[in-house]
């Protein structure tokens, strides 16, 4: 053990000759000073110094962190882009012991603890998201997709189309069914009504994949909020101005939304003779 | 959107000079599709620019999808082409490719 111990010092030494620079780095060890610029040469004096320290005490201990010590020596070889990575790594190994022996943690679960070395970037964005994860889970920017039931749609007769569950999905939207019921029907190009069950009867054949589409261009027209994408939207009609808006409960943003307009419908039933 | 769509285009001009075309956000090619009986289908299109010569883009219509179809008077909406058929992702696709309406203001409904 005291014969790896030694080994790892005296390539830390080789290492130390990249770069010299004195100072007190941690206030683990006691026998090496030098603190090198490189991470590398950070944590490597970090994982000796934990590993010398902990001989002292615990031989079970040190003998883990002496097979540490052994597979982080082969990967000395490896090029200094991995070798970073590998520190912090190490890093993090070093902490864990650096608690236990010194008996007094703060507690707080952070990768300096213990130690009063510098700190990575990477260790103090993993704390700010890590906060702010906990506090405001929905500030992160992780996407959630709002999930609508598909349609189901039903045959009535031949040449009748129910919507059953249209009432269902006017309440998932937050919409009037009035609208949604206009606007499908501009869409389809054709007429149709609410019945008793309040379900929308279209008139025509469709199939439940042209719903589909259909309410997704409706929810992206009408519904979705066009900067943050939530569905938590209110349609505002201006009764002076005609204009209808679309305002977002989560981000406050507004839009004015074109009003539905049925367009050209060309006729496809038979003329009344006169 | 068509206003941000409008100040992104005229980015390097005056954004205070009216632009006519884009801003007006009326000159939308609506294509749509009515349900005949059984399988058949009718398709309208709606707004092409006025200057054209209908039945001119009518007869390539009906050269390029081997269809029948015939112009239409609306009160409103003024002169419409019917197509039979469900023909419109070929009407989408002429009229980009011969650059008789932009890509962006084309609009297609039905299912």
């Amino acid at each position: 053990m005291e014969e790896n111990g030694e080994d790892l010092a005296v390539t830390n030494d080789k290492l130390s000759q990249l770069s010299v620079a004195e100072d007190g780095g941690l206030n683990l060890g006691e026998k090496k000073k030098k603190k090198k610029k490189k991470p590398l040469a950070d944590a490597e004096e970090a994982l000796t110094e934990v590993t010398e320290g902990a001989a002292d005490d615990d031989a079970a201990d040190a003998g883990q962190l002496l097979d540490m010590s052994l597979t982080k020596k082969k990967k000395k070889k490896k090029p200094k882009a991995r070798a970073d990575e590998d520190a912090v790594e190490v890093d993090e190994t070093a902490e864990g012991e650096a608690d236990g022996e010194a008996a007094e943690a703060s507690g707080s679960g952070l990768p300096w603890d213990g130690s009063d070395r510098d700190y990575h970037y990477e260790e103090m964005l993993d704390r700010v998201f890590g906060i702010l994860r906990e506090n405001n889970p929905e500030l992160t920017g992780e996407k959630r997709r709002t999930i609508m039931k598909p349609p189901q749609v039903a045959r009535e007769g031949t040449k009748k189309t129910v919507f059953t569950n249209y009432m269902e999905l006017c309440k998932t939207m937050n919409r009037q069914p009035e609208h949604v019921q206009l606007f499908l029907l501009a869409e389809l190009g054709t007429s149709g009504s609410l019945d008793g069950q309040q379900r929308l009867v279209v008139k025509g054949r469709f199939q439940p994949k042209a719903f589909e589409g259909v309410l997704r261009r409706y929810v992206n027209e009408y519904v979705g909020c066009n900067s943050c994408k939530s569905i938590d939207t209110l349609l505002d009609r201006d009764s002076a101005t005609r204009i209808i808006s679309l305002r977002c409960q989560q981000c406050n943003a507004s839009r004015t939304v074109a009003p539905i307009k049925a367009g050209f419908v060309a006729r496809t039933s038979r003329r009344i003779k006169t | 959107m068509t206003e941000v769509d409008s100040l992104q285009s005229g980015l390097g001009l005056d954004p205070f000079v009216e632009d006519g075309e884009d801003d007006s956000g009326k000159d939308y090619v609506h294509i749509r599709i009515q349900q005949r009986n059984g399988k058949k289908s009718l398709t309208t299109i709606q707004g092409l620019e006025k200057s054209f010569d209908y039945k001119k883009v009518l007869k390539a219509f009906k050269k390029e999808f081997c269809c029948n179809g015939n112009v239409v008077e609306d009160a409103e909406l003024g002169k419409v082409i019917q197509l039979q058929g469900d023909q419109r992702k070929n009407v989408s696709v002429f009229l980009t490719g011969n650059n008789l309406a932009k890509k962006d203001l084309i609009k297609i409904h039905g299912f």
